[in-house]
């Protein structure tokens, strides 16, 4: 292994230190996608029962823990966003088109984006945690002496949980804060149900919901491999697993906001 | 078995092992003591390349594990067992499944075989009855008893333990010692034992071997090192209450 750059001594001057930045930056990130990758090249071997139980144990802890903060904040999304555009289109008498508003805005941008948000909040901190917490307590070292590979081990199954459940959970915010969105328009605004699912469905296109799944998908990537990386580089006992954690939340949320911006450019531009 | 030639090693800054040499032949209970923070468990790390010598080399028979590519440290690591400081058990796995992780990772071994090996290493270390509880729900000696199991589950050749006994009460901690010199007698194992307990150490050890200030400023058979005229481990000694006078007779292990 070679010297991290973390580890050097203190730099001399600003342009020392802003350098020690970037090379800090670009070591974590080229870390971090090494990771990621392997983990990938690891998954056709998931397929024994164990392991398979594994993935599924932690599909579990990703999925149905999660649900009941993701309800709350999905109906909410759906609501403001009717609230918000209703009020606007109310001026022009164009408030039934609340339903094409909000089912579009949550399949392209707002479902998979808060899904991804609370799960790497919830499901992220607590994996940078974990992981960091076996590292600083030589249980990663343990995995090696024992030649098993840690990212097969404990990054794969979290990596595969998170890509399949991502999209399965942002399927499930659209469909709540769709209707979150129905029950503001009939209460607030006088448009009724019906009204409100004809109209969504009369312009919201599937490639809204391709695109915004495999954002999903991509957040789901982005969360495990920040949180697998962050874990396994924890270092200094206790405080370097509460560093961990801080960073997994910050970083994903950064690289969730900078991917689903570029996805979005790439598909509508 | 095992060799130091001139390692150095840095660590936060501060160099942490300085030019160390010592050679650890086959059979041999190779004990290193010293102070906390001197640098014992550091050195073991080199041993199954988790650490790499800033300067030196580290050979393993005739494999310098310090230079070794990816396969051939794997190859190398399988002819360890180890021992961690804290144990470093899997939170998530009970006890059996710990024991029998290495074996069902690694050695395709079928479902019976593993059963058995993971009991019979259980009942060596006085587990038997721990066997679904989790790592968690045990006492730190108790767990510290499920890392020794693990790392003998494979039948490795070379076994190294980080303060096997500390935390343990005096009753246990013979027990483990014991354990310890029966691996060295029954199966020609190659042990390498650091520990702050000189009695165990005097018990066990074959050589003790004491690390100071980065350096190996004593490296002894137990005979020896009760007489070492080096001040510094005199005053280890008589910190814990063993007399120089008279001839010190190895006892066996109880
Ligand atoms: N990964 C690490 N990073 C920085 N410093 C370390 C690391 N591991 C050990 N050290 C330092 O090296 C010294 C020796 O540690 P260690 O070998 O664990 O001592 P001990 O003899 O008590 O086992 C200590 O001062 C410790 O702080
Ligand atoms: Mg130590």
């Amino acid at each position: 292994m070679s010297v991290q750059p973390q580890q050097l001594g203190e730099p001399l001057n600003v342009f020392g230190r802003m350098g020690r930045t970037v090379i800090t930056t670009l070591h974590g990130a080229g870390q971090g996608g090494m990771i990621l990758a392997q983990a990938i090249f690891f998954i056709p071997s998931m397929f024994t029962p164990r392991r398979m139980h594994n993935v599924l144990f932690h599909m579990y802890l990703t999925g149905i823990k999660s649900l009941g903060v993701i309800t709350v904040v999905a109906m909410f999304t759906g609501m403001i966003l009717a609230l918000q555009t209703g009020l606007e289109l109310r001026r022009f008498n164009q408030e039934v088109n609340i339903g094409t508003a909000v089912t579009v805005v949550m399949m392209r941008e707002m479902g998979p984006f808060m899904t991804a948000l609370i799960i790497a909040a919830s499901v992220g901190s607590s994996i940078g945690a974990q992981l960091g917490t076996m590292k600083v307590s030589e249980e990663i070292d343990a995995l090696e002496i024992m030649s098993i590979n840690p990212v097969r081990f404990l990054v794969t199954p979290r990596l595969v949980a998170l890509m399949v459940m991502l999209p399965i959970l942002t399927i499930y915010t659209n469909i709540l804060g769709s209707v979150g969105g129905a029950i503001v328009g009939k209460t607030q605004l006088g448009v009724s149900f019906r009204a409100f699912f004809d109209n969504a469905q009369l312009y919201a296109a599937n490639k809204d919901l391709y695109v915004g799944l495999f954002k999903a998908f991509l957040f789901g990537n982005i969360i495990a491999a920040v949180a697998c990386h962050q874990g396994l580089t924890a270092q200094h006992g206790a405080v370097g697993v509460g560093l961990a954690t801080r960073r997994t939340v910050i970083l994903s949320f950064l690289i969730i906001l900078v991917v689903g911006y570029m996805t979005t450019r790439l598909f509508y531009v | 078995m095992i060799r130091f030639e001139q390692v150095t090693k840095h660590l936060g800054g501060r160099r942490v092992l300085d030019r160390v040499s010592f050679e650890i032949a086959k059979g041999e209970t190779f004990v290193i003591v010293g102070l906390s923070g001197a640098g014992k468990s550091v050195t073991l790390k080199h041993m199954v390349r988790l650490l790499v010598p800033d300067g030196g080399r580290v050979w393993v028979g005739d494999d310098c594990v310090s230079e070794a590519n990816s396969r051939k440290v794997e190859q190398i690591r399988s002819r360890f067992g180890v021992l961690f400081q804290g144990a470093a058990l899997m939170q998530w796995m009970n006890v059996h499944d710990n024991v029998a992780l290495p074996l069902r990772e690694h050695y395709k071994k079928d479902d019976d075989e593993i059963e058995q090996l993971v009991r019979e290493k259980l009942a060596l270390v006085k587990l038997e009855a721990a066997l679904e509880k989790y790592p968690s729900d045990l006492s730190g000696g108790m767990r510290k008893r499920v890392g020794l199991a693990r790392a003998i589950v494979t039948s490795p050749e070379i076994i190294l333990y980080d303060e096997p006994t500390s935390g343990l009460d005096p009753v246990t901690s013979r027990t483990i010692d014991t354990l310890i010199d029966d691996m060295r007698q029954e199966f020609g194992v190659t042990s390498v034992v650091v520990t702050h307990d000189l009695h165990s150490a005097l018990a066990i050890g074959t050589r003790i071997a004491m690390l100071h200030g980065g350096e190996i400023i004593e490296n002894a058979t137990p005979e020896d090192f009760i007489h070492s005229k080096n001040e510094v481990v005199q005053s280890f000694l008589d910190a814990q209450y063993i007399t120089r006078e008279g001839d010190w007779k190895k006892k066996d292990a109880p």
